[in-house]
């Protein structure tokens, strides 16, 4: 038994694990949970990971959660290119920096987002009030400045000349607004550039492929949704929404 | 010019990288930063004494905003290199002056360990023990509103799930996070579980597992240190007796009432 890799692709963890193990030739099982299912919920999942989320990976005996670190573990045991996470102690720095500070930023935000534009409104039956959906754009907006003033400026990706980990996860979940119906990159050309060339440096094809669900998310209905799952989910989206 | 530190010990992350230097021995020049002093100018509260006095610089808050465009600290400027982010500084720090092995194992399962607790963190315990000192002190010091019981509660339950995460996950039946020695791992996490105790919400009290592998945690990095870099978090209550600008309060209030909503 190889590599094991549990993934949802409507996830922004997973698409980032899913393309790096990809891009790189990382040979592994792709094993799928589905998370409308309720799959992460299964006892047979809580042995690979008691904390019940995707993604997570199981080598041999040996079990993993959370995506960054997952990402430099395939990193290291498969010896990726360096660029991916340079050795040079600065430049790795600079990786380390922005995977810590999107946490709750850009990932937290832009969750948020897709949250309470597509997951809640689909749950609950009730559309979203504007200013609720105003307030948590422009918290999106804020961070997105601070990801191009900070961590972006001039360069043509976070560490420099070339693309890390740090873009890969930024990207991934600057996705999850763009499938919710917010087009982010649109006002943002230095963005959008960077886009662009963080899909061509992992592979236009596999970024489409990795992004296939997500960007087709609003095709979602309430019924794909296991029935015993939606006040369980209701329930947990109602109290992240009230978070962060 | 050689490395320097931009930390105020109230704050958490500031707490961890201050620890891992001195017990490191990394030679590094504290450039003190004192939060409420610079963004609510309230007067300062009874610096901590020990062995080593940090020196108060008022141009040291310029000096950390120029380091980092964001939160001012914790903040590391290394000659022209500057850093944010406390696992990133943490982590540079140990590749740099070569830290034992145990902090950051090379091993790379144990390494990933680390990696998954640095990363968890950031949305589970972090998410939730800062706020005990936001609903405890902050709020009702700058609103002058008293404690909100039920928001406090709701953060107390937040924070209990992470803990029993923490326990069956992370820690188990272990000495440390990784196994049988301290890691970049149990340092951050402890002192962000010193922050509620600081203001009063004991989480270890009813957590034996806990509270012991908290004394094997102050053992480790030695419990002077341990106990110098919170001071100011233990003694915070002194906060309450700051003199608060009124025009402040007012300016502020509004933003604070929004956190408790």
């Amino acid at each position: 038994m190889g590599l094991e890799l549990y993934l949802d692709l409507l996830s922004q963890p997973c698409r980032a694990l899913y393309i790096f193990a990809r891009s790189n030739g990382i040979p592994f099982e792709f094993k799928q949970v589905e998370l409308m299912k309720g799959q992460h919920r299964t006892e047979e999942f809580q042995k690979v990971n008691v904390l019940m989320k995707v993604p997570a990976l199981r080598d041999g005996s040996f079990t993993l959660a959370e995506s960054i670190a997952i990402l430099l573990y395939l990193a290291r045991k498969f010896k990726t290119p360096d660029h991916w996470y340079p050795s040079d102690l600065q430049k790795r720095a600079r990786v380390d920096e922005y995977l810590s500070w999107q946490h709750v930023n850009i990932r937290g935000k832009g969750s948020k987002l897709f949250l309470m534009k597509v997951l809640l409104p689909l749950l609950t039956g009730q559309p979203l009030p504007p200013e609720k959906l105003e307030s948590v754009t422009e918290e999106l907006n804020v961070v997105l400045k601070q990801f191009e003033e900070k961590f972006l400026q001039d360069k043509p990706f976070i560490a420099g000349s070339e693309v890390s980990l740090a873009d890969l996860v930024a990207l991934v979940e600057l996705m999850q607004p763009v499938g919710a119906g917010y087009n982010l990159f649109e006002e943002r050309p230095k963005l959008a550039e960077w886009r662009r060339r963080v899909e061509e440096a992992v592979g236009k094809q596999l970024f489409q492929e990795a992004h296939e669900g997500i960007l087709n998310v609003k095709n979602l209905t309430a019924d794909k949704i296991a029935p015993e799952l939606l006040e369980h989910f209701k329930h947990q989206l109602l109290k992240q929404a009230s978070q962060n | 010019m050689g490395l320097e530190l931009y930390l105020d010990l109230l704050s958490q992350p500031c707490r961890s990288i201050y620890i891992f230097a001195r017990s490191n021995n990394i030679p590094f020049e504290f450039k003190q930063v004192e939060l409420f002093k610079d963004s609510v100018l309230g007067k300062k509260p009874a610096a901590g004494s020990g062995a080593e006095q940090p020196r108060t610089g008022p141009s040291n808050s310029e000096g950390a905003s120029k380091v980092s465009l964001l939160k001012k600290v914790p903040a590391l400027k290394d000659g022209d290199f500057t850093l944010a982010e406390c696992t990133a500084i943490l982590l540079y720090l140990s590749r740099k002056y070569k830290t034992p092995d145990h902090w950051y194992p090379s091993d790379i399962q144990k390494r990933a360990q680390v990696d998954e607790y640095l990363s968890w963190h950031h949305a589970n315990i972090r998410a939730n023990a800062p706020k005990t000192m936001w609903i405890k002190v902050l709020i009702p010091l700058f609103t002058g509103q008293p404690l909100p019981s039920e928001k406090l509660q709701e953060v107390m339950e937040g924070l209990s799930t992470s803990l029993k995460q923490f326990e069956e996950r992370f820690l188990q039946d272990k000495a440390f996070i990784i196994g049988s020695e301290i890691s970049l791992a149990d340092l951050v996490a402890i002192v962000e579980l010193m922050q509620p105790v600081g203001v009063g919400c004991d989480i270890f009290e009813d957590r034996p597992r806990l509270m012991e592998w908290r004394r094997r945690v102050e053992d480790a990095v030695g419990k002077e240190l341990f106990f110098q870099a919170h001071e100011m978090i233990l003694n915070i209550k002194e906060l309450s007796n700051i003199q608060i600008d009124p025009q402040l309060k007012e300016h502020l209030a509004p933003m604070l009432m929004k956190m408790l909503k």
